[in-house]
């Protein structure tokens, strides 16, 4: 056995320790911190079956963000005390099901797989050359599926409609309540004056690095939203309030960009988007931009949470 | 001379990964939370650094190892601010808070 067959299954056994502890902890803080470790050991996991882009996007969006929303969602409900509400066993019994249910419908086509396993991947390598794109995982999202892609912004969209609808009234157009520390921490606030430069250009060329190799809008975008976020919680600056315009602007620039291209490309190219021949990957490059854009500040005021105070004059 | 890069890189790799088992150690073994973050800061900082110094032979370009030193000082960075946070936040509500 190999060194790095050895390193494979200590991974395996290590995430399936880490699931299985994150359901089996008793409290919801330590389930989180669980869940963020797995989401780090599956990236993990993603690079030594060579899907860096999937391993990228698994830690910055599977680990990092989903895990601040938890965490986010278990500070808001320590006013209930969410570890004491207790769940009745039907409800659980359901739960358990549904997953086993899930896990089977996985385990089957893993356990026989068929003779000759489906794949596209030669016919996207073949056709990737016309797009100017070196990254086949690019080429899938924005030009062979590019309306997944666009309606997938769109829902990250609707996601933050559905955070803002929780507002009250009164604090319509106002500002989010994102509050960690009562009062400001030095030590935060070095972090928060040091990292954001060394991270903007890190995300930036995330985003740029996408169309050759692993990288992208979203993995890019979630780089940004977190620098954003720290500034906002080491208290350099307020999360600003959702009424605002520029915010706005800034959150559609993205999806808008996109439809606007994908329209065109009926008048261009024939078809709903489609690029016209040999303006594909400025048009790409130009899409991700803004995309990379709009998911950072969709992903920055996710979590910052539904506003909770009037936007002051 | 690549036999002795090799060796370079062998030893200082092996420290780092001595420097990690200890540091593991440390965090299960040690009795508080001010004394286990002692433990795990010096994993970030001498235990990578070992392991980046080891691996700097091996790189192909010079980029390659410029990389490797920048992931060593964030994480030495990410460390460092973390612990302080932790221990801030020990001192002002004590370890269960």
């Amino acid at each position: 056995m190999s060194i790095a067959s050895v390193f494979d299954i200590a991974l395996v056994a290590l995430i399936l320790t880490i699931g299985a502890s994150a359901i089996l902890v008793r409290t919801a803080f330590a389930a989180v911190v669980m869940f963020v470790v797995y989401g780090l050991l599956l990236s993990m996991a993603w690079v030594r079956l060579h899907a860096v882009d999937v391993a990228l996007t698994e830690a910055a969006i599977g680990g990092g963000m989903t895990g601040l929303l938890l965490l986010g969602a278990v500070a808001r409900s320590r006013s209930v005390n969410v570890d004491s509400v207790r769940v009745g066993y039907p409800l659980r019994l359901a739960a358990g099901a549904l997953c086993a249910l899930v896990v089977a419908g996985l385990a089957i086509p893993i356990l026989h797989p068929p003779e000759a396993i489906p794949t596209l991947a030669p016919t996207v390598m073949e056709n990737l050359p016309p797009s100017g794109l070196g990254n086949p995982v690019a080429g899938v999202l924005f030009v062979f599926r590019a309306l997944d892609t666009l309606l997938e912004k769109v829902v990250l969209l609707l996601a933050l409609l559905g955070v803002w609808s929780l507002a009250p009234d009164h604090a319509w157009g106002g500002t989010p309540g994102l509050q960690v520390y009562a009062r400001p921490d030095p030590t935060l606030i070095f972090l928060a004056q040091l990292l954001p430069p060394v991270g903007i250009v890190f995300g930036i060329y995330m985003c740029w690095v996408g169309a050759k190799g692993p990288g992208g809008a979203f993995q890019g975008g979630t780089v940004l939203a977190a620098m954003w976020l720290l500034v906002i919680v080491a208290g350099l600056q307020r999360a600003p309030a959702i009424g605002r315009l520029w915010l706005r602007g800034l959150l559609v620039t993205g999806p808008v960009l996109f439809l606007v291209i994908g329209l065109a490309g009926w008048v261009f190219a024939d078809a709903f988007l489609a690029y016209p021949a040999g303006y594909a990957k400025p048009l790409i490059v130009a899409v991700e931009a803004a995309l990379t854009l709009s998911i950072a500040v969709a992903l920055g005021m996710l979590a910052a949470g539904p506003p909770v105070r009037a936007q002051q004059q | 001379m690549s036999l002795v890069m090799d060796i370079l890189t062998i030893c200082a790799v092996s420290a780092g990964a001595l420097f990690f088992l200890a540091g593991t150690v440390g965090l299960l073994r040690f009795p508080d939370t001010l004394t286990r973050l002692h433990a795990l800061t010096k994993v970030d900082n001498l235990g990578l650094g070992l392991i980046v110094l080891g691996l700097l032979p091996q790189t192909s370009s010079l980029l390659f190892a410029v990389k490797l030193v920048i992931v060593w000082l964030l994480v030495q960075l990410s460390g460092a601010v973390v612990t302080q946070l932790i221990a801030g936040a020990v001192r002002h509500h004590g370890a269960d808070g």
